[in-house]
């Protein structure tokens, strides 16, 4: 240190440790109340010393809100939504930066604007195009032939319907773009000058040194496809295709009911653990990416 | 910002951006252009023709004091919200990059609650802040009715601001301690050598030299407060919008005229609205990395 502040220096430890309070302190709550009974949960005042019902009420919260489904539907969201967005992402960034072609202006635009529109705001037209996906194709159809063709397709009820609006904004493309802009022009220059071709290159260079970036966006794309309510909630009728954000409904003690809120807290803590779990392994590259993506 | 393009090729990179600019026509642009078109016309919902109703439907949105209640409440919300991330964020980001031994494990906790999806943690907190059980139990059974966010919606207002900041304010340290780290060295020390304690410094030296920061973060938190993925969701699963509409955001509004009420034409004219607020806030986001890139 470059001087002795002693004041300074218990006021600093005072604020990181109010902040440890703040902001882990939910998290002690929570797992404390899951470990319970359901007497020392509804106790007052409120003990924060765990228990050890904590895999009893686990289980019950699992049975009681078909989680074992719903688990699984929310893995194969968040991956497919992490591995699409990262695969389209880099090969889109890949033909804005590395090409010369009239429709590189273009292309850089219209993956641009939807940055603006979050889901949230269009979800109720977006929700009309998932329930009927040939709606575009037949009023193209219909206006160059003036045939009406009666063809039905909805995404309702599918991984397809569950993923695919949510890999449609651009987030990604923009992190690799930023990354891609900071390579040097001799890379690609010196890769050309052995005789590689755009492919070779894009698989020998690009995405090996893109590494960092794939692992910021996997992170921060997991956490985006795994914390989705509404979109799931709108898509889904079929519970075979419940994702657990839908089941945290199931968990919630009925005004009527008992409330056992220690199944409740031990439910939402499975729910809480993958995307938390995904987080504070990929820490380092998690916040690479945040910080490269937002500036 | 151009690269000198190293490639020529027109069908590669086209074949390359096609997947995505499918998806993107598909789920972007199509329902953006479907928004524009309902929120002028007046669609059955169970079918039928659309008629052009002109701007009908924004008079009868702004007629609705409903309506004119889910702004408020929205403004408060995200306002509140930004301003209890950002303070949060820059206090312990202050803090932290001090770097005083055992500080470290901190910077890793912090960002944690980010992980959590805004309607898990409603749910949790409406145990934690519950007015009968956990934290707030013993308070009120001292004072009673002193926390009821199930029957006063200012309550219940506080209490979904108190999720959103609690899951936000990770991020805001992260970015604000990325900024802190940017401030030369030799400038903290020479203010050091002139005597001036790390609490001055903090006040003259480092908070004004992360003013860019700041009002980057001013600007995202606001964009998420209002349009977030995650404010339809935290509102939704910790308060249900209520009570008495007390906490009923613009997203939370949109849906349930939407999808409860069937009313297509009034939701859009709602979405379009909030449309022009995000491109506000996007405007000034690019304004200002512009200058971001002069300052360095």
């Amino acid at each position: 240190m470059i001087q002795r502040t002693p004041f300074a220096n218990a006021l600093t430890y005072g604020v990181m440790i109010f902040g440890f309070l703040l902001l882990i302190g939910p998290f002690i709550v929570i797992v404390s109340g899951a470990s319970q009974t359901f007497q020392q949960v509804n106790a007052i005042p409120f003990s924060f010393l765990p228990q050890d019902r904590l895999l009893d009420n686990m289980s019950t919260a699992w049975t009681r809100a078909n989680l074992g489904t719903a688990m699984l539907n929310s893995f194969v969201m968040a991956g497919l939504v992490t591995v699409g967005k990262v695969a389209l992402s880099a090969l889109t960034a890949f033909a804005i930066v590395f090409f010369r072609t009239p429709l590189k202006g273009f292309f850089f635009w219209m993956v641009f604007i939807t940055l603006m529109l979050p889901l949230e705001v269009r979800v109720v037209p977006t929700y009309a195009v998932a329930a009927d996906l040939f709606q575009p194709v037949r009023l193209l159809i219909a206006a160059v032939t003036g045939f009406e063709l009666s063809v039905d397709w909805n995404l309702l009820s599918s991984y397809a319907g569950l993923t695919l609006p949510l890999i449609a904004t651009a987030t990604g493309t923009f992190l690799y773009r930023q990354f891609y802009l900071t390579l040097p022009d001799e890379l690609a220059e010196a890769a050309r000058m052995d005789g590689s071709g755009a492919i070779r290159f894009f698989i020998d260079m690009l995405l090996p040194l893109s590494r960092t970036n794939m692992l910021a966006l996997t992170t921060i794309m997991f956490v985006y496809g795994w914390n989705q309510y509404l979109w799931p909630l709108l898509m889904v009728t079929d519970p075979q295709y419940k994702t657990t954000m839908m089941s945290l409904v199931a968990l919630l003690p009925s005004e009527n009911g008992t409330p056992d809120w220690n199944v409740t807290l031990a439910g939402s803590l499975i729910i809480m653990l993958p995307p938390l779990i995904v987080v504070a392994v990929l820490q380092r590259w998690f916040v690479r990416g945040l910080v490269a993506t937002e500036k | 910002m151009d690269k000198r393009a190293a490639f020529r090729s027109w069908w590669l990179p086209s074949l390359f951006a096609l997947p995505q600019i499918i998806l993107i026509l598909l789920f972007f642009y199509w329902p953006a252009v479907a928004v524009l078109r309902w929120a002028f016309t007046l669609e059955p919902p169970f079918g039928g023709a659309a008629e052009f109703v002109g701007l009908a439907n924004f008079q009868e949105v702004f007629a609705d004091p409903l309506y004119w209640n889910s702004v408020g409440v929205s403004l408060a919300f995200a306002l509140c919200g930004t301003v209890a991330t950002i303070f949060i964020g820059l206090v312990l980001a202050l803090a932290v990059d001090r770097q005083l031994p055992g500080s470290a494990p901190f910077r890793f906790l912090y960002i944690l609650p980010y992980a959590i999806a805004g309607p898990a943690a409603g749910m949790a907190f409406r145990f934690i802040l519950s007015p009968e059980r956990g934290l707030m139990a013993s308070v009120n059974a001292a004072f009673p009715d002193f926390w009821n966010p199930a029957k006063y919606g200012s309550h219940a207002l506080i209490l979904v601001i108190v999720v959103f900041a609690w899951k936000w304010a990770g991020y805001t340290f992260i970015f604000l301690l990325a900024g802190l780290q940017s401030v030369p060295r030799s400038l903290i020390e020479a203010a050091a050598m002139d005597g001036s304690g790390p609490i001055r410094r903090a006040v003259d030296i480092q908070i004004p030299m992360l003013a860019p920061t700041l009002f980057f973060l001013l600007v995202i938190m606001m964009t998420e407060g209002f349009v977030g993925a995650d404010t339809y969701g935290i509102v939704a699963r910790t308060t249900d919008g209520g009570p008495n509409h007390g906490t009923d955001v613009m997203v939370y509004r949109i849906v349930e005229e939407a999808f409860r009420g069937l009313n297509y034409s009034g939701a859009s004219a709602q979405s379009l609205v909030l449309i022009g607020l995000i491109m506000i806030f996007t405007f000034l986001q690019f304004r200002f990395i512009e200058r971001q890139v002069h300052y360095k």
